[in-house]
């Protein structure tokens, strides 16, 4: 049967008919769904882990174990993983295991544009490069076979426009994996210094075996065109050759690594000029040049991503000529109406704290008009730099704050608050618990109370690792973010201690309970004195009438969370009753 | 043929329905197919866009510039943004509600309603809708959606049945015959 799949949708049902067994994974934009989609197919056990690395080592049991297994994350996700990746290379497998990483070229959602081939030569595994979801679904189902084959961890490469994009994919039926027993093999698993030496020399061996395979004719493909001009590309990359060039011959990488050079040096043999037309990185020019293949100049940007037009203009076409208008009003994302982290930045920027952030939502809380964010830098980071600053500028733990949300606390925060609390830092760490993964679409996390299907499961009591950790009871708070004047006098109080100190929030993002959304609030025109104090909150419900000069409450959008209540002085603003 | 629709919005409006059910017209219709959308970060309130492309045989996952054959425009100013992809023929349809932008709704800007106007006359073929008034006056703003797909519908050359039935096998099957519903209004529009 013939079905519109995306990507992601792809990569669960190839994860379903190649009979994978484990899925753990951390949600991460553009690779979310494809964990919440496996997690559709009850023939596979799927779970949110805490963080990337978690994930991969728990595929990694679950391949010891026998399961095939699979673990899929976001770029930088790739980064938390890496240790256990690059050592899982030297061990090696049991029965299959992918880790899918995607890529986010021209960062619609990151907060860096890197790009994860460099993991696949760093670590010596296979990385294969789907094209689109059909390609999606039958590269994932052989990588669990050449996993198993050639003893390897295989690394499939998404990007934003593979994950994001549906194209049309053939089903298949589900066929269960071969049988692999929990393997008891020390010299393979156990990598001592005596034992890793051997496996390092059966990696090396084993990457060639691999360029081997990639040079054969099952993957790797040259269409021969026109012989003016050869293209090597790859993935996402080879729709906007073909469409853009579609003369020209292509040899398309199935693999982004190993690469085949011989292959890629014949097919240089075969064309008059080659080009390498790719995303992000020159990754494969670099390895081809190095190679000593000739490889034709291409003025192409490392930063953002290709389309049709790009790769036109990259080989002198014509461009052509459209206007874009820069002048209108921007549309940034925001926070929701009725989220529960406007008030407390509200709190902050009248409080005028520093504020080292985190990675979530509540990084919107950088825009105007609450502008309360100085730095944000990677998932967990809040609370080492706030502790960094503190040791590093006198009287600065006083004046600032590091915010996080629950799903980045328990990512990688714990840790931090552990090393600040031991290295007797002063900080001050709002903990900003909406009890869900908001930013990534409100996946479930160890301190929402729900697993991945929703179903009940124990929920982290933050109060009690805080105080673990070592945090005094008295300097531990729990706050309703939308009670601003509460919020700010709890705020001066911590920061002002020369102790480690925690608030945390504790309403829900309007998406993990919907039951928190009440009728719309409306404003009385002529109690509205036009001080604009509302329009302030930065909440999209609200919005300034310029001619009348009064505020008004969009009540489309009014969740009738009443934090505006809270701040207007004139009583102007009034719930609808049912 | 050759099929090159935009959609655009605010993230939040939940257009995902509506390009989901294209695409099952035109697959069942026969054609090749491609829809690419931006999950995340720009979800949360900003401008988004989805590409969806039809034809014998669909390479690249996005529209090239001044090739949309139609923009479905779900938020009435939020086609300005887009006009690289207007070809010359280009139909617009388009919901006339306003969702102000941040520097809109603090006063800092006006809404560009002069550009809309202005816009709107050097296209070929415009046609407006209050999908959400269309929609509460049928008993359920959350169908606005299906109100502008049923304009669509009208526009592009595929079996009316087709929707139909790609809207019975999307919708949950309590509000099947709601959904049909506003997808008649649309289509009559
Ligand atoms: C290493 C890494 N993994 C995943 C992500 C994707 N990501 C961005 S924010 C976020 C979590 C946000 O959840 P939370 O901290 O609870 O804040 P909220 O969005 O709910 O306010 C995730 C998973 C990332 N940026 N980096």
């Amino acid at each position: 049967m013939k079905k519109v799949l995306s990507g992601n949708e792809a990569f669960a049902r190839a994860a379903y008919e190649a009979g994978v067994g484990v899925v753990s994974s951390y949600p991460g934009t553009p690779s979310t769904e494809i964990t919440e989609h496996v997690a559709h197919y009850k023939e596979i056990y799927t779970e949110w882990a805490t963080n990337e690395k978690v994930g991969l080592e728990v595929a990694i049991g679950a391949s010891l174990g026998g399961k095939r297994a699979m673990s899929c994350m976001k770029h930088v996700g790739l980064n938390v993983a890496a240790d256990p990746l690059m050592t899982l290379s030297y061990t090696g497998v049991n029965a299959g295991l992918v880790v899918v990483v995607a890529d986010d070229p021209n960062m619609y959602s990151s907060q860096n544009e890197q790009d994860s081939r460099h993991y696949a030569r760093f670590g010596k595994v296979p990385m294969m490069e789907p094209a689109d979801s059909a390609e999606v679904k039958e590269f994932t189902k052989q990588a669990f076979e050449l996993s198993e084959e050639y003893c390897t961890p295989v690394l499939l490469r998404s990007c934003t426009r593979i994950s994001h994009t549906q194209t049309v994919v053939d089903l298949n039926d589900r066929v269960e994996a071969p049988d692999f027993a929990p393997e008891n093999n020390i010299p393979k698993w156990v990598m001592i210094p005596a034992n890793a030496r051997k496996r390092h020399k059966v990696v090396e061996n084993r990457l060639e075996m691999l360029t081997e395979l990639c040079e054969g004719d099952k993957y790797n493909k040259i269409e021969m065109n026109d012989k003016n001009i050869g293209i090597v590309c790859a993935g996402v990359t080879y729709n906007y050759v073909k469409e853009a060039m579609p003369e020209a011959s292509v040899l398309k990488l199935d693999f982004a690594w190993p690469l085949p050079m011989k292959k890629i040096a014949s097919f240089a043999a075969q064309v008059e000029k080659l080009y390498v037309v790719e995303e992000l990185d020159k990754f494969f020019e670099t390895e081809i040049k190095a190679a000593g293949i000739k490889v034709e100049e291409l003025d192409r940007d490392v930063c953002g991503e290709l389309s049709v037009d790009a790769v036109r203009e990259l080989f002198g076409l014509e461009p052509v000529q459209a206007d874009v208008d820069t002048t209108l009003p921007f549309r940034p994302p925001n926070m929701c109406p009725g989220c529960s982290h406007r008030g407390i930045f509200y709190a902050i920027n009248r409080l005028k704290l520093f504020v080292t952030g985190d990675i979530g939502c509540y990084t919107l809380g950088l825009l105007p008009p609450l502008k309360a964010i100085n730095s944000t830098v990677c998932m967990g980071a809040s609370i080492g730099m706030a502790h960094g600053l503190d040791k590093a500028a006198e009287g600065m733990s006083q004046k600032s704050v590091a915010v996080i949300g629950d799903s980045t606390f328990l990512h990688t925060g714990i840790n931090s608050l552990v090393n600040t609390v031991y290295n007797q830092g002063n900080s001050t760490v709002v903990i900003l618990d909406n009890t869900i993964t908001g930013m990534t679409g409100h996946q479930q996390n160890a301190a929402s109370g729900k697993d991945l299907h929703g179903n009940p499961a124990p929920k982290l009591d933050l109060v009690m690792l805080c105080k673990a950790i070592g945090v005094k009871e008295s300097n531990i708070r729990v706050i309703d973010p939308f009670d601003v004047a509460n919020a700010m006098e709890v705020l001066k109080e911590e920061t002002s201690k020369p102790e480690p100190s925690v608030i945390i929030t504790n309403k829900p993002c309007i998406f993990a309970d919907r039951s928190v959304i009440q009728e719309p609030y409306f404003i009385h025109e002529d109690k509205c004195s036009g001080c604009r104090v509302c329009t302030k909150l930065g909440c999209p419900a609200i919005i300034w009438d310029a001619q009348k000069r009064v505020a008004l409450i969009d009540e489309n959008l009014c969740t009738g969370c009443h934090l505006c209540i809270k701040v207007c002085k004139f009583g102007a603003i009034e719930q609808r009753s049912k | 043929m050759k099929l090159d629709i935009l959609m655009v919005g605010v993230g939040g409006q939940g257009t995902v329905l509506s390009s989901n059910i294209v695409c099952d017209v035109a697959l069942a219709a026969g054609y090749d197919v491609k829809k690419s959308e931006i999950h995340g970060m720009a979800q949360r309130g900003g401008s988004v866009v989805t590409h969806i492309r039809i034809g014998e045989k669909v390479f690249a996952p996005t529209i090239p510039l001044k090739s949309a054959d139609i923009l479905v425009s779900f938020e009435r100013m939020e086609f300005l943004r887009y006009s690289e992809y207007y070809s010359d023929n280009m139909t617009l349809i388009q919901n006339t509600q306003i969702i102000s932008p941040p520097s809109v709704a603090d006063g800092e800007a006006q809404y560009p309603q002069d550009k809309i106007d202005a816009v709107q006359k050097s296209l070929k073929k415009v046609i407006e809708v209050d999908a959400i008034g269309k929609a509460i006056e049928l008993g359920n703003q959350k169908i606005a959606g299906m109100v502008v797909l049923g304009i669509l519908a009208k526009n592009v050359p595929f079996e009316k049945s087709a929707w139909e039935q790609a809207i019975r096998d999307r919708v949950p099957p309590k509000t099947i015959d709601l959904n049909l519903k506003a997808f008649e209004t649309g289509y009559n529009i």
